[in-house]
């Protein structure tokens, strides 16, 4: 876990005029700026790191939107755009010589075409209010982050939020084809378009995921899908982590793509055991939910041959969900896994690494390695079909030292993932928190290729400055301690 | 390889030289204009690393695409989005930088949506990595994405890493005597529905339309849909994919637009529709203006994929978007020297 980035770079501005040039182009209720008022912005969901901003705007429109950029824009204060305030790496940590951009006014569903299978909405509607829209109509918005029902659309394409089904159905960048942006200097920009490809280059796949670094984004045009008819999950116990990675691997071998695809690891499955009754076997080591969904005809083929790969792979125990009761509490348990955690410790810290399925076995004995030398417990849960892991480190902040130590931990498995071939973040984000590992991830030409593209859309660096990539001179002093993939990090940069 | 290609590239940047990233050429056709010496990628070939459990192929940018899919098949997979094999010298780095994208794409996601991570030179001569050999992995911008497509003016790609897919167990094609205005309409309402649809080509009344899927969901939709089942659809869609239906053989000049689905006959002359409506052929020349403007009603856009007089552009881009890719192409490549002015005139 890092630090935020000192944000020296930009001088302090006087706050009485800028909450007045606000307050000009902002209607009264739109602007926070009494300390009662911008505290509840303090965080988002990574609660470690709190700021106060300067003001809190809540514009209604996108006219307001691109007034506000243009007044920081001029004044050269820094903007945070924050939308439900869900992120789980400090993505809209407020600046405290800034303005956080607070999206939550804009929550309009604009227009559903159900013929073209598009809905338009604007960047605070939270991402199920898409789909319970669109049910009616037979179609449904297919990333589902876990936090779906309170997560924002805006939020989702600066993360690029993926999800239990993104397996099959694709992350956020797959799912989106028209975006209006609203640039730091206040210019509005159409991006993508109503067909499947957009002129020029890709600037859909720039903006996705791009943690509110290169514009606002003020409206989506999202693709909708039809709602499969039937969905029903198998339910697999093993006797070892390699047994059920194994089995994982197997199942795609066999040209199955699951709707979903999750592993928990005994620590996991009996915490959340207590907490849901989901019926869970608290002997196995790990247990996996393979999930098959669309017409009658495919499902009942494809879970039949699920079973078999299962069986065939060492499965313990095999269950069937009989109904759709069934298959919400199969799933009601990993749904409940961060909070079952939760329970059992005060604090909790999840991790987000991303690996090669070939790899799991060896990270997953990589992390119960680490969790002896640590002493702190670390049950498991992934995405297991792409590989993407959600270590849980527990621990108990009150206990002087321990959330520093929690966060020691956290990025030792950060580079067991990368050394794995993996990543440091596949779907919270860099945000604030893995701002040091991008430093292990990436070479300093890589990021200084990222700082060209950032300064491409805002040359003064204003929006949410310090997040998501590292400065150099951060890297360096980050670097005295590390070595990237091999190699000494910037051997050439002096140290400090 | 990746030595001389930097060599190249830094003789290239000190001299003031445009560089054209080339494979098998099979593209060359597309394009504002083509400058520079030519930096032939087919020497640097080969998979790195292929494991089908893994769902991801990682290849060097000059293998042939035909090595790619014969890799692929073996392990029971394919590169989901079909790209167009435009002559038998295509590249996988070709397809990369083209971004191009066959008759599945409606169905299974683009080029791009599969591109997982790059490995490039840039025109200063450093060796970067974006993304990587995960699914899910959002360290960073997007930049392997966004390489996609850009037809080497951004910087070359020398090793590319692909999301692949078991390939469908079923396939089935159903054909239906329609109107256009009638295949747009039934192919939209069908989309809609939970039905295994991978592929449709409309073209003179006649619309095909492929299932791809588990036999049973294949069959129940047959049932469903009506229509007739085609002999030796495999031919036909190998067809539709490559380019080499007689729609695409006669016209001296051919548009590409990309538009809402939905959008209503465009009445700009001859038409083959694909991805459900949202790709729409015109074989006609016409005052660029009007197909523009035609797209842009519609939703989308349009480009002036072969032929015609090309010299103005071959797509439109709104000012503010267009000042963008300059800002973007001076970022990747300050020195001006990847393929300037073949995808716009002005970068």
């Amino acid at each position: 876990m890092g630090k935020p980035e000192a944000i020296s770079a930009i001088p302090a501005v006087d706050s009485h005029a800028l909450i007045s040039r606000l307050r000009a182009v902002l209607p009264s209720p739109s602007l926070l700026a009494l300390p009662e008022e911008t505290k509840p912005y303090e965080c988002d969901g990574l609660s470690a790191f709190r700021e106060v901003p300067l003001a809190v705007a809540l514009p209604e429109d996108e006219a307001q939107v691109a007034a506000v950029l243009k007044v920081c824009h001029e004044m050269r204060v820094p903007v945070v755009a924050r939308g439900a305030g869900t992120g789980l790496s400090g993505g809209a940590l407020p600046n405290p010589l800034g303005v956080t951009l607070g999206l939550s006014k804009m929550k309009r569903i604009l227009h559903i075409d159900p013929l073209a299978r598009t809905a338009r909405v604007q960047p605070g509607v939270r991402n199920l209010a898409i789909s319970e829209a669109a049910a009616p109509l037979g179609l449904y918005y297919a990333p589902d982050p876990s936090s779906q029902i309170a997560c924002s659309i805006g939020g989702n394409i600066a993360e690029n939020s993926g999800g239990v089904h993104c397996l099959k159905y694709g992350l956020t960048v797959h799912n989106i084809l028209k975006l209006r942006v609203v640039t730091i200097d206040g210019e509005i920009l159409e991006l993508g378009g109503e067909g499947l490809d957009a002129a020029g280059y890709d600037l859909m796949a720039l903006m996705t995921g791009s943690e509110g670094l290169l514009g606002v984004v003020t409206e989506i045009t999202v693709k909708l899908l039809p709602k499969p008819q039937l969905a029903r999950v198998v339910l697999a116990a093993f006797d070892s982590l390699e047994k059920a990675g194994n089995a994982v691997a197997n199942i795609i071998g066999a040209g199955i793509i699951p709707a979903g695809l999750e592993m928990m690891d005994k620590l996991a499955t009996r915490a959340v055991e207590q907490f849901v009754h989901a019926g869970y076997p608290l002997d196995a080591e790990a247990i996996l939910l393979c999930e098959s969904d669309g017409t009658p005809e495919e499902v009942a083929a494809e879970i039949e041959r699920m079973e078999a790969v299962m069986r065939a792979s060492g499965a313990t125990q095999i269950r069937l969900s009989k109904d759709e009761a069934e298959r919400l509490r199969f799933w009601s348990g990993r749904k409940a896994a961060f909070p079952a955690v939760g329970r059992l410790m005060p604090d909790y810290y999840c991790m987000d690494g991303t690996i090669p399925k070939r790899k799991l076995a060896e990270v997953l004995k990589g992390i119960a390695q680490l969790s002896e030398e640590f002493g702190l417990g670390c049950p498991n849960v992934f995405h297991a079909g792409d590989g993407n892991l959600h270590p849980l480190i527990m621990f108990d902040a009150n206990v002087p030292g321990q959330a520093e130590h929690a966060a020691k931990f956290g990025s030792r498995i950060l580079k067991l993932c990368i050394e794995a071939g993996g990543t440091i973040t596949g779907e919270h984000g860099v945000g604030v928190e893995k701002i040091g590992e991008m430093c292990d991830q990436f070479t300093p030409d890589a990021l200084e290729t990222f700082h060209s593209v950032k300064a491409a859309f805002d040359t003064h660096g204003l929006l949410n400055p310090g997040k998501a990539v590292p400065t150099l001179h951060r890297c360096a002093e980050y670097g005295q301690m590390h070595v990237a993939r091999g190699k000494e990090a910037f051997p050439d940069l002096p140290r400090f | 390889m990746i030595e001389q290609f930097r060599d190249t590239i830094r003789a290239a940047t000190s001299a003031g030289r445009p560089l054209r990233i080339r494979g098998g050429g099979t593209k060359d056709f597309y394009g504002v204009s083509l400058h520079g010496d030519i930096l032939d990628t087919r020497g640097h070939r080969g998979i790195v690393d292929y494991e089908p459990s893994e769902l991801v192929m990682t290849v060097r940018s000059g293998t042939p695409l035909a090595e790619v899919e014969s890799a692929l098949a073996e392990g029971g997979q394919m590169l989901a989005f079909e790209p167009p094999r435009l002559g038998a010298g295509s590249t996988i780095g070709g397809v990369v930088a083209s971004g191009f994208s066959g008759p599945r794409r409606a169905a299974t996601g683009s080029a791009r949506d599969y591109v997982l991570g790059v490995r490039v030179l840039d025109s200063a001569g450093r060796d970067l990595s974006f993304g990587g050999q995960v699914m899910k992995n959002v360290a960073g911008y997007d930049l392997s994405r966004f390489v996609a497509g850009s037809f080497g003016t951004l910087a070359l790609v020398t090793e590319v890493s692909l999301k692949v897919l078991p390939k469908p167990e079923v396939e089935t094609t159903l054909a239906f005597a329609m109107d256009e205005s009638a295949a747009i309409e039934a192919l939209n309402r069908w989309a809609g529905q939970p039905l295994p649809l991978s592929a449709a080509f409309h073209v003179d009344g006649k619309l095909a339309v492929r299932l791809s899927g588990a036999g049973a969901a294949v069959s129940a939709a047959k049932t469903r849909m009506g229509g007739e089942v085609m002999a030796d659809d495999a031919a036909f869609w190998t067809a539709v994919r490559d380019q080499t239906h007689p729609f695409f053989a006669e016209p001296a000049t051919l548009w590409r637009l990309s538009i809402r689905s939905t959008a209503p006959v465009l009445g700009l002359g001859l038409q083959a529709i694909e991805w459900n409506g949202s790709l729409r052929w015109v074989a006609a020349t016409l005052p660029a203006e009007r197909v523009h403007a035609a797209a842009q009603a519609a939703g989308g856009h349009a480009t002036l994929y072969r032929g015609g007089d090309r010299s103005a552009g071959i797509q439109k881009l709104a000012p503010g978007v267009l000042a963008l890719h300059q800002r973007l192409k001076q970022a990747l490549d300050p020195a001006g020297v990847f393929g300037p002015g073949r995808m716009h005139p002005a970068f």
